[in-house]
């Protein structure tokens, strides 16, 4: 495995009173969709843009593709792509104009006539960018990060205010850049976001990293996890001895009523597939099969006592 | 198999990224209204009304009015492009994000800064065409020599380097809004009393401190060039000093964001 795309190391950043980031370590390997979760204040803008080169860690380090990046940013920012939660383009500039200029300041630029497209940006004419509605600036926004074919993108919110049908478009474009290898690193306070589109996924909440781990690992592979069996006829009295014996040692099973049983520990693939071949050996017929699953709303629930929106 | 987004990153060559960024700023800078108005309209407006004035009211210099004002507003468009434009455009820059865009791109500041005084000096020499063809018509009779054309480059050059450190002084500083007031109120201020379009000396006691001021130096080696075909060796001094002031002043004190 290469060297990972992004590490930080016992973060410390403050402000003024607050203290945005508080000893935050993490890490991004290369080719991943990454996404940095949590609610507003969480720190996450002020990590990201410490990887950007716009901080400089007061405590702590930061290195983006082994690079420092403020020591090394003239090596490193070729490198990057960056999507900033905000502005970064001349209010009279026009889309295609802004983004071809952007495309000018790269060696191998893809070519803005395709972003366009992809992004939905032709639409924009010759608006100035003063004039974009919110989604349309969005959009550019990304583009504008995009079009230097870099290695390691970093966006900050990048679908906080776009219409769903732009949103998926944008989510289309991650999963292809992850196909296409390119490693992003993503901010967000949607849920269903970081579910969806992460491979991995660190949940930050008052600069503290709490959690990491797979979408599937967060909800399910933790602490707990379910599969509750609901069967047509009553269970014989040596059901839940024998599918327990069946599963092993690490799993336990409870017998709810005489309908139902639930199948509590590691509840993978393969534990599924053992339940429904106990079910075939015993002669069981399942009405249902259902793994629990705990969401990320949860976790971050389970983690904090407070919920992910409320929690500002 | 590579796809669309296949990582292929790197910088373009320096001489075109600040090629690229010069157009781009002279593009936006020429597309701005308010813009032309002070880089083109008010030179003109300036340079007509003092020139019929002085035939209405019969004023007498050594040389003839159009002679004398017609250096002088070509540094008032410089100094309204260099110092005004400059100021304001980079403000609000500052505030929109742009800069802070550009300091994620593979742009290092040092091209950005080359790049911005490439887009002045296109845009001044517009500015200083069309002035130029205005006096002309006006019955302005430079001095035209080598040592004459050399002497307003070099007064072009260094006036736009003054001022440019001062607008971005300004800018890196002061809140959008309040660089939109502040530099069109000094703009207006060194237009009346700062010794650019008429010599220090047609303002009496206030002279003897106009000429040491930018405005003054800029439009005294004009002047000296146009009038005389010689090198104001003391103005060009007074400018550099007065970039190097600005310049320092300004590394210490500008803000990106």
């Amino acid at each position: 495995m290469s060297d990972p795309a992004v590490v930080v190391d016992g973060l410390v950043m403050r402000y003024a009173e607050t203290t945005a980031v508080d000893g935050l370590s993490l890490t991004v390997e290369r080719g991943t969709v990454t996404a940095v979760l949590g609610p507003n204040g969480a720190g996450k803008t002020t990590t990201l843009e410490t990887c950007e080169g716009y901080r400089r860690p007061q405590q702590g380090s930061v290195r983006v593709l082994g690079l420092d990046p403020r020591a090394q940013a003239r090596e490193l920012l070729p490198r990057i792509g960056v999507m900033l939660q905000e502005g970064g383009a001349w209010s009279g500039a026009r889309a295609p104009e802004m983004l071809r200029h952007i495309a000018s300041l790269h060696a191998h630029p893809i070519d803005p006539a395709v972003l366009e497209e992809r992004l939905g940006l032709a639409e924009c004419g010759r608006t100035a960018y003063r004039r974009l509605s919110g989604g349309q600036k969005q959009r550019l926004s990304l583009a504008m990060a995009l079009i230097g074919r870099p290695e390691v993108v970093f966006v900050d919110e990048p679908t906080a205010g776009l219409d769903p049908a732009a949103r998926r478009t944008v989510w289309e474009l991650f999963e292809e850049l992850r196909r296409d290898g390119v490693t992003v690193v993503l901010t967000t306070h949607y849920m269903d976001e970081a579910e969806k589109l992460a491979d991995r996924i660190h949940i930050i909440d008052h600069g503290r990293l709490i959690a990491s781990g797979s979408p599937l690992e967060l909800t399910r592979g933790g602490t707990v996890s379910t599969i509750r069996l609901v069967v047509t006829k009553p269970f014989p009295p040596e059901a839940p001895a024998s599918l327990a014996a069946a599963l092993g040692d690490r799993i336990e099973v409870v017998l709810l009523d005489e309908l139902s049983l639930l199948v509590t520990g590691p509840a993978d693939a393969s534990t599924l597939a053992r339940v429904s071949d106990w079910c075939e050996r015993s002669g069981v017929l399942p009405e249902s099969l259902t793994l629990g699953t705990r969401n990320l709303e949860d976790v971050f629930l389970e983690l904090t006592g407070r919920g992910l929106k409320e929690s500002a | 198999m590579s796809g669309t987004f296949t990582p292929q990153p790197g910088a373009a060559p320096l001489p075109r990224m600040v090629l690229a960024q010069a157009r781009m700023e002279a593009r936006l800078l020429v597309r701005n209204g308010e813009q032309l108005l002070i880089a083109v309209v008010i030179p003109v407006i300036v340079l007509v009304g003092m020139v019929r004035g002085a035939e209405r009211l019969g004023l007498d210099y050594d040389h003839p009015v159009v002679d004398v004002v017609t250096p002088g507003v070509l540094a008032l468009a410089v100094m309204s492009t260099a110092f005004t434009s400059l100021a304001i455009a980079t403000a609000f820059e500052r505030r929109y994000g742009i800069l802070k865009r550009l300091g994620a791109s593979p742009l290092p500041r040092s091209g950005l800064l080359v790049g911005k005084v490439g887009a002045l000096l296109a845009v001044e020499v517009l500015q200083l065409a069309v002035l130029s063809v205005v006096g002309l018509a006006l019955g302005w009779d430079p001095h035209l020599s080598g040592v004459s054309l050399v002497a307003a480059v070099l007064g072009v050059l260094l006036g736009t380097a003054a001022f440019a450190s001062l607008g971005l002084l300004m800018a890196g500083a002061l809140r959008a809004e309040a660089t939109l007031a502040a530099a069109n109120l000094v703009y207006l201020l060194l237009l009346a009393a700062g010794a650019v379009i008429l010599p220090a000396s047609a303002y009496g006691g206030f002279g003897a401190v106009a000429q040491w001021l930018p405005s003054g130096a800029l439009g005294e080696a004009m002047r000296e060039a146009f009038l005389d075909g010689t090198v104001a060796w003391r103005d060009l001094v007074v400018l550099g000093a007065w970039t190097t002031l600005g310049t320092i002043a300004t590394t210490r004190t500008f803000s990106w964001e």
